[in-house]
C-alpha cells in the first residue's frame, strides 16, 4: 500500500508549475463555453472531442472533476446539435453514468428529465427506476437526497398517469362496467405516487410541482387534513426557504375549504410582505375592506397603495378602482391620518410615476375607463388642479361624462388638498 | 540461470514439492517446475565468480517463463536511446543528412553515457547487479549496434557488440517471473528495471537525461553539422509533431513495457520551452567535454546576415533592410566567427541563439529606421502614401502603415489558429501509462471510454473541417508578389526614410531611444524585466510578432534586443553619465 502510494508521486519536469496539458486543457475548456454561449455547436463538439483527455488527467483532482464538466457540457451540446438524437443522447448518459461511481444519480435524473422534456414517459421512468436500485454510497447525505429527488419525479410521473386516469373515471358513469376497475387502478397509482413524493417533500427545498400534485391527490380522496398539514408545513417550516407560492397553495386551498376569513387573512399578510406586487393582495384587499378590526382595514389601504408601486401595475384598472373607492370611503369616513400616513411617502415620486400629463394623455387614449379612476385618485390626493386630473375633466365622454363630473364634486369636496380640511 | 548454479538448496518446494531450483536474477530460488519464488537468496561465494557468470548469462540468455505482462527488461537510458534513435529518423526525414543520426547524434550519446557512467566504463551504474540484455529494436542500424572503442576502455559493454551472440540472447531471453509470493518486493513500480531509482538519482557533477534533454541532443548535432535549421525551428517542428517527443514512448517495441516511474520520466506532457533546451544544450556540450564546434562563417545558415535575410522575408520586410541588418551585425561584431561558434570549454558567454539574434537585430534595425515611438513610423508612413499616389509607376516606398494592417491581420490570424490548434491538442497516447498492474486495467479502460466517446463525437463533427496534418515548413508566413490580396513587400523601397548625405545614406530618423538603460553591474548582463507597459504600441507589437514567429517569451526577445543595442552603442554607454540625453532616451 505505501509502496503504491509513493508511486504516485510524480516529480516536476523541468520546474515548470503548470504543465502545458493543464494550460491547453482550461483552454480547450474556455473554447467549449464560448462556442456554447455562441451556439456554435459543431465547433463546441470539436473541442469536445478533444476535452474528452481529462479523464486520463494524471492530476487526480481534476480526474475527478472531469465526469460532470464532461456530462454537463456534452450534454448541452448533444441537445441542441442537429446532428445529434436521442438515440446518441441515451448512447452518452449510459456512458458518463458509468464512469466512476460519484455521478451515477445525478446524471441518471439529469438523463430522466431530458427524456422527459422529449416525451419519452415510459423511458424516464424506467431509467428513474432503475436509478432508485443504486446501492453505493448509502450513507452519504447527497445520495439520500437524489434518491428522494429521483423518487419524486418518479411519484410525478405517475401523479401524471394518475392525473389522465382520473379524467378517464370522470367521463365514465359510476355504473359503468368498467368503473371499478379504473377507479381501483386510479387509486393504486396515487397509492404510489404520495409514497413516491412524501419522502422528498419533507426535506427543506422549494417543490412546488410536488407539492401541488400531491395535495391535488390528497384533496380529490377527501384528506384535507392530511393536504392542510402539507401545506401549513411547506409554507411555515422555518427550515425552508422562503417561498411565495407556498401561501399562495395554502391560501387557495383555504378558500376552496371556506375556511374562515381571518385564518386567510393571516395568510395572506405573510405574501403581502413578500410580494406586495402579487395580484392576490387585490383578493387580500377586499378581504381587509370586510374586517370589523379597525388594523385591517388601515392594512386594506396599505396593501393598494404597495400594490401599485410596482410599475407592472399601473395599468391594473381592477387596483385603480379599488383604490379609488377606498380612499373616498377612508376620507368619509374621517381617516384621514390614513391616507396621510400612505401618501407622505410617496408624494414626491407618485405624481411623475402615475401623474404626469403624459400618462393622462397615453391613458385617455388607451383605456378611458382606467383614465377616469386615475383621475379620481389624482384628484383626492392632488387637488383639482393637477395636470392629470384637468385633462379628464376636459375630456369630452359620452357614457363617462356624468361620472367624471360626480368626480369633480368628490374631490371638491375631500381632496386632501382641500384647504378646509 | 542454471539449474547448476542450485544445486546447494536441497528444500522441498512449499507448492509443488519439487526440489528443483533455479536462480532468479536477484539471487534468490525459485522452483523450475512451479516458478514459486522463494525469499532465500544464494549467498554470494566468490565475487571473482560473477563477471564469468555475467558472460555465461549473456550467452545462454535468462531461462525465465515468458510472462507477457512483465516484458522485457530494460533500462531508461535504453529508453531514451530509442528515442533518440526515432528524433533523428525524423530528421533525417525532414531533409537531414544520414550523417547526423549514424555519426554526429550517435557519438555524442554514446559520450554521454560513457560520462555518466552508465556504459563504456568499468562500472557501471546498475544498483541490482543483473545486467541488461540487448534490445534488438534499437540497433536495427548496424551503425548503432557496432562499438568500435571509440572513447572507452571496455570491459562489460552492456550493449552487445558481436552480431551471434547478440542474436541468440535475444531469442532465448525470456523476462523475469511474477509470483505472488514475492509481489511485495517484485513491484518494482516502473516497466524499467531501475526507473524507480533512476527519479532519485542525484549524482553532483552528472547530467541526468530527461526528454528534454533528448531535444539538446539533437539541436547539439544539428549545431555540430552547422543545418539549416535554428533551434526555434526545432522545437515548432516538435509542437506540430513532426519530431517525436510527446508519446514517444508509444514506439517502443511492443515488449518494453512502460509504467508506473517511467511515467515521470518519459510521460512528459508540456512543449519543450526555448530557454530551458538552450540551457541544457549549454550544459549538455560542457558536460560532454565537447570541443570547439565547427565554425560558423559568413556562408552558413546561421550566420546573422543570411537569418536575417531569412526573417526579413517572412514578415514581409523590404529586401533593402537585409544591408542595414548586415551593417549592424558588422559594427557590433556579431558577425565574428568567434562570436558565433559555440565553444562549450571556453569559459565565456554563449551565444547559440542565432534566431533570436537575428531578430533581435531587425527590431533595431526598424527602431533605426522609424523610431516607434507611435509617432514617428506613421507621419513617415504618411510621407510614403502620398509619394506612392503621385508616382504610381516607380517602386514604392515603404509604407509602415500599409504593412502594419497587413501584417496584423495575418498575424492575428495565425495566432488564434494556433491558439485554436493547441487546445485540441491530445496529449494521451494510444498506450495508456499506468501506475502498477494493479492500475492497468482501470487505465486501459478509462482509454477505451475516452476513444468510444470520442468515436460517438466525431460523427457530430464535420469531417472535411479535420484537415490533414501539414507538412513541416520552415517558413509560417509566405509572401509572393503575384497575390493581388495581400501587398508584398519584398521589394519596396527605404527611400521615404532613408536620404542621401554625399556617399553615405543615413535615416531620416536621428533619433533612437534604449530598449533599456540599465544593466545589472554583474557579470550576468541581467537586463530589466519587459513591463509591456512602459513601452510603445508599435514596439509591442513587433515584439510580439517576433515573439510568435519563434515561439519565445516576449521578454526574452526584449532583453536581446537590449543586448545588441548595448553592443551597437558601447561608445555611448560608457560615457552615459557625462553626456547629456541627446540622442537617446526619450523613453526608457
Amino acid at each position: 500500500m505505501i509502496l503504491q502510494r509513493w508511486c504516485y508521486f510524480i516529480p516536476a519536469i523541468g520546474g515548470k508549475r503548470k504543465k502545458d496539458f493543464a494550460q491547453t486543457t482550461s483552454a480547450c475548456l474556455s473554447f467549449i463555453q464560448e462556442a456554447l454561449l455562441k451556439h456554435q455547436w459543431q465547433q463546441a463538439a470539436e473541442y469536445m472531442y478533444s476535452y474528452f483527455q481529462t479523464l486520463e488527467d494524471s492530476d487526480s483532482y481534476k480526474r475527478q472533476a472531469a465526469p460532470e464538466i464532461i456530462w454537463k457540457l456534452g450534454s448541452e451540446i448533444l441537445f441542441y446539435h442537429p446532428k445529434s438524437n436521442m438515440e446518441t443522447f441515451n448512447t452518452f448518459a449510459d456512458r458518463m453514468k458509468n464512469i466512476g461511481v460519484m455521478n451515477y444519480l445525478k446524471i441518471s435524473l439529469q438523463h430522466a428529465l431530458y427524456l422527459l422534456h422529449h416525451g419519452m414517459l415510459k423511458d424516464a421512468k424506467r431509467n428513474l427506476s432503475e436509478a432508485e436500485t443504486w446501492r453505493h454510497g448509502e450513507n452519504t447525505s447527497s445520495r439520500g437526497i437524489l434518491i428522494n429527488l429521483i423518487q419524486a419525479y418518479k411519484g410525478l410521473l405517475q401523479y401524471y398517469t394518475w392525473s389522465k386516469k382520473k379524467m378517464e373515471l370522470s367521463k365514465l358513469d359510476k355504473d359503468d362496467y368498467a368503473y371499478n376497475a379504473v377507479a381501483q387502478d386510479v387509486f393504486n397509482h396515487s397509492w404510489k405516487t404520495s409514497a413516491n413524493i412524501s419522502a422528498l417533500i419533507k426535506i427543506p427545498g422549494v417543490w412546488d410541482p410536488f407539492v401541488k400534485s400531491y395535495v391535488e391527490m390528497l384533496e380529490f380522496y377527501g384528506d384535507r387534513d392530511g393536504a392542510q398539514e402539507v401545506l401549513t408545513n411547506y409554507a411555515y417550516d422555518e427550515k425552508f426557504p422562503s417561498n411565495p407560492n407556498a401561501h399562495i397553495y395554502l391560501y387557495n386551498f383555504l378558500k376552496r375549504q371556506k375556511a374562515p376569513r381571518s385564518k386567510m387573512i393571516s395568510v395572506l399578510k405573510i405574501l403581502y410582505q413578500i410580494v406586495p406586487s402579487h395580484k392576490l393582495m387585490l383578493e387580500f384587499h377586499t378581504l381587509l375592506r370586510k374586517s370589523e378590526k379597525e388594523e385591517h382595514r388601515k392594512l386594506g389601504l396599505e396593501v393598494l397603495f404597495g400594490v401599485l408601486d410596482f410599475a407592472g401595475c399601473t395599468k391594473n384598472i381592477t387596483a385603480w378602482k379599488y383604490l379609488a373607492k377606498y380612499l373616498k370611503k377612508t376620507l368619509m369616513g374621517n381617516h384621514l391620518v390614513w391616507v396621510q400616513d400612505e401618501w407622505n411617502s410617496r408624494k414626491n415620486w407618485w405624481p411623475s410615476f402615475h401623474f404626469s400629463y403624459f400618462w393622462a394623455k397615453s391613458d385617455w387614449k388607451e383605456d378611458t375607463a382606467l383614465a377616469c379612476e386615475k383621475a379620481f385618485v389624482a384628484g383626492l390626493l392632488l387637488g383639482k388642479g393637477c395636470r392629470y386630473f384637468r385633462y379628464i375633466l376636459k375630456q369630452d365622454h359620452q357614457i363617462l361624462g356624468k361620472k367624471i363630473k360626480r368626480m369633480k364634486r368628490s374631490v371638491k369636496k375631500y381632496s386632501i388638498v382641500n384647504p378646509r380640511l | 540461470m542454471d539449474l547448476e548454479e542450485a544445486e546447494e538448496f536441497k528444500e522441498r518446494c512449499s507448492q509443488c514439492a519439487a526440489v528443483s531450483w533455479g536462480l532468479t536474477d536477484e539471487g534468490k530460488y525459485y522452483c523450475t517446475s512451479c516458478h514459486n519464488v522463494t525469499e532465500r537468496s544464494q549467498e554470494v561465494i566468490n565475487t571473482d565468480l560473477i563477471p564469468n557468470t555475467l558472460i555465461k548469462a549473456l550467452n545462454r540468455g535468462l531461462k525465465k517463463k515468458n510472462n507477457s505482462e512483465k516484458g522485457w527488461d530494460w533500462y531508461v537510458c535504453e529508453g531514451f536511446q530509442n528515442i533518440l534513435c526515432q528524433q533523428a529518423e525524423a530528421l533525417k526525414n525532414l531533409g537531414i543528412g544520414p550523417e547526423l543520426k549514424n555519426d554526429v547524434l550517435h557519438n555524442f550519446w554514446k559520450r554521454y553515457l560513457q560520462k555518466s557512467k552508465q556504459a563504456y566504463c568499468k562500472n557501471p551504474v546498475y544498483t541490482t547487479g543483473r545486467k541488461p540484455t540487448v534490445l534488438k529494436d534499437n540497433l536495427s542500424h548496424s551503425d548503432w549496434a557496432s562499438e568500435p572503442e571509440l572513447l572507452s576502455d571496455v570491459s562489460c559493454p552492456p550493449f552487445l557488440e558481436s552480431g551471434v551472440e547478440s542474436q541468440s540472447d535475444i531469442h532465448t531471453r525470456k523476462p523475469f517471473p511474477i509470483s505472488k509470493a514475492s509481489q511485495s518486493e517484485t513491484t518494482v513500480c516502473s516497466g524499467s528495471l531501475d526507473g524507480v531509482e533512476y527519479s532519485q538519482r542525484k549524482e553532483k557533477g552528472i547530467v541526468k537525461m530527461t526528454m528534454p534533454q533528448t531535444l539538446a541532443f539533437c539541436y547539439l548535432s544539428l549545431l555540430w553539422q552547422r543545418e539549416a535549421i535554428t533551434l526555434s525551428d526545432l522545437l515548432r517542428f516538435v509542437e506540430e509533431d513532426h519530431i517525436p517527443y510527446i508519446n514517444a514512448f508509444q514506439h517502443f517495441p511492443e515488449q518494453m513495457k512502460l509504467y508506473g516511474r517511467d511515467r515521470g520520466i518519459f510521460g512528459i506532457e508540456s512543449w519543450p520551452d526555448y530557454e530551458d533546451i538552450y540551457k541544457k544544450t549549454i550544459e549538455v556540450g560542457t558536460f560532454l567535454d565537447l570541443p570547439r564546434f565547427p565554425d560558423i562563417t559568413e556562408d552558413c545558415y546561421l550566420h546573422p546576415n543570411i537569418l536575417c535575410m531569412k526573417y526579413l522575408m517572412e514578415v514581409n520586410l523590404p529586401d533593402e533592410m537585409h544591408n542595414l541588418t548586415c551593417h549592424v551585425v558588422k559594427m557590433t561584431g556579431m558577425g565574428e566567427v568567434d562570436f558565433l561558434t559555440f565553444d562549450p570549454i571556453a569559459k565565456m558567454a554563449k551565444t547559440v541563439k542565432y534566431d533570436v539574434q537575428a531578430v533581435a537585430i531587425i527590431v533595431v534595425v526598424l527602431k533605426l529606421l522609424f523610431l516607434l515611438d507611435d509617432n514617428l513610423e506613421w507621419s513617415l508612413s504618411n510621407l510614403a502614401e502620398k509619394h506612392n499616389e503621385k508616382n504610381k509607376k516607380d517602386k514604392p516606398w515603404f509604407d509602415f502603415r500599409k504593412w502594419y494592417q497587413i501584417m496584423k491581420k495575418a498575424f492575428d490570424e495565425k495566432k488564434q489558429k494556433w491558439e485554436e490548434a493547441r487546445a485540441k491538442y491530445l496529449w494521451k497516447s494510444e498506450k495508456p501509462l499506468y501506475y502498477s498492474f494493479v492500475d492497468k486495467p482501470v487505465a486501459y479502460k478509462k482509454r477505451e471510454m475516452v476513444v468510444n466517446l470520442q468515436k460517438q463525437f466525431s460523427t457530430l463533427v464535420d469531417s472535411t473541417a479535420t484537415a490533414g496534418k501539414k507538412s513541416p515548413s520552415s517558413f509560417q508566413f509566405n509572401w509572393t508578389e503575384e497575390d493581388t490580396d495581400r501587398t508584398c513587400f519584398h521589394g519596396h523601397s527605404l527611400q521615404g526614410v532613408l536620404k542621401e548625405k554625399g556617399q553615405s545614406l543615413l535615416t531620416k530618423n536621428s533619433l533612437y531611444w534604449l530598449s533599456t538603460q540599465k544593466f545589472c553591474r554583474c557579470y550576468c548582463t541581467h537586463v530589466t524585466t519587459y513591463e509591456e507597459s512602459n513601452y510603445s504600441l508599435s514596439y509591442q507589437f513587433i515584439l510580439n510578432l517576433f515573439s510568435f514567429l519563434l515561439r519565445i517569451k516576449t521578454s526574452l526577445l526584449h532583453e536581446e534586443v537590449s543586448l545588441v543595442e548595448k553592443k551597437l552603442f558601447e561608445k555611448k554607454y560608457s560615457v552615459t553619465k557625462k553626456k547629456s540625453r541627446s540622442k537617446k532616451a526619450r523613453r526608457h
